[in-house]
């Protein structure tokens, strides 16, 4: 295998939110709980997703 | 006699060994829950080894917001002596008791091995029985040990004397005497005020000549109970 530069191994954590979704709180969640910030980084992604049938 | 408490997380697994040292050296050792707030009175705390909550997300992530944490936080805040060991340090610092933080080891081995350790500082509440710069040999056991912190904080606990105990060589050490790459070789640290301590290596283990490489733990025990006034008196353990 030739053409790798770099592995990375992390951790993906989904939330589903209904509604509006409250950045800062989820930023809140991310540093006090999911992620130390003293020992790891992280970022946050929003996706939208497609209405679920029940 | 003094009343020293052991917290049972569920995944603790070092509690009866930490409640044995206890009354091994004097002491009454009370057991404490995870999900109660009540502290029974006792004198210090000490959260023990283990894999509370199965480790998930992070070690010590969820013990930090126990119940019976809030107690802790709150009375070390008062000076209370409180004593983190492996998984008890990554719950003190998941708590911001201490600063920093413990990760994989750096070789991502697990490691057990009985290790000398340097004793920095004699100014804590749970070191004042040893000698400053004195070794001794306890066992480690952990997979997530290496001490972390940025240089300026590394810079301000060797500054404030709050390095308690580096990995060390000792007479009968082989190769690295650094288990897991931990910074500056730091193996346990202190709050500022000296009540507060975490130590990756396990004094707990060290109390017995039957079970362990020494009897060096033993004074983490014996000094706490000094340091309270209050010792008992302390059982026959040969050396």
């Amino acid at each position: 295998v030739t053409g790798i530069g770099s592995v990375r191994i992390g951790k993906r954590i989904e939330l589903d939110v209904d509604g509006d979704v409250d950045l800062e709180q989820i930023r809140e969640i991310a540093d006090k709980l999911l992620a130390n910030p003293v020992i790891e980084d992280f970022t946050i992604r929003m996706e939208e997703t497609a209405e679920v049938a029940t | 006699m003094t009343r020293v408490g052991v917290v049972t997380f569920p995944g603790s697994l070092d509690d009866r060994d930490a409640l044995r040292a206890v009354r091994l050296a004097g002491g009454e050792g009370v057991r404490l829950w995870h999900d109660d707030p009540d502290l029974y009175g006792v004198e210090a705390v000490i959260l023990p080894g283990g894999f509370s909550y199965g480790d998930y997300l992070r070690c010590g992530a969820i013990a930090r917001f126990a119940a019976v944490m809030e107690s802790i936080v709150k009375a070390a805040g008062d000076g209370m002596p409180v004593l983190g060991i492996c998984n008890g340090f990554q719950i003190l610092c998941e708590a911001h008791l201490l600063p920093g933080g413990l990760t994989r080891n750096q070789h991502l081995h697990f490691r057990n091995r009985d290790q000398w350790l340097k004793v920095e500082s004699t100014d804590t509440a749970w070191t004042a029985g040893f000698e400053p710069g004195q070794q001794i040999l306890v066992p480690i056991k952990s997979g997530e040990g290496r001490y972390v912190a940025d240089a300026a904080t590394l810079d301000q606990l060797e500054a404030k004397g709050r390095v308690v105990a580096r990995y060390a060589a000792g007479p009968t050490s082989t190769g690295d005497h650094n288990p897991n790459g931990s910074l500056r070789d730091i193996a346990g640290i202190s709050n500022e005020r000296g009540n507060v301590v975490g130590i990756m290596p396990h004094p707990e283990h060290a109390v017995e000549a039957l079970t362990g490489p020494s009897v060096d733990g033993l004074g983490f025990f014996t000094g706490v109970l000094n340091h309270l006034g209050a010792a008992g008196v302390a059982a026959e353990v040969s050396a």
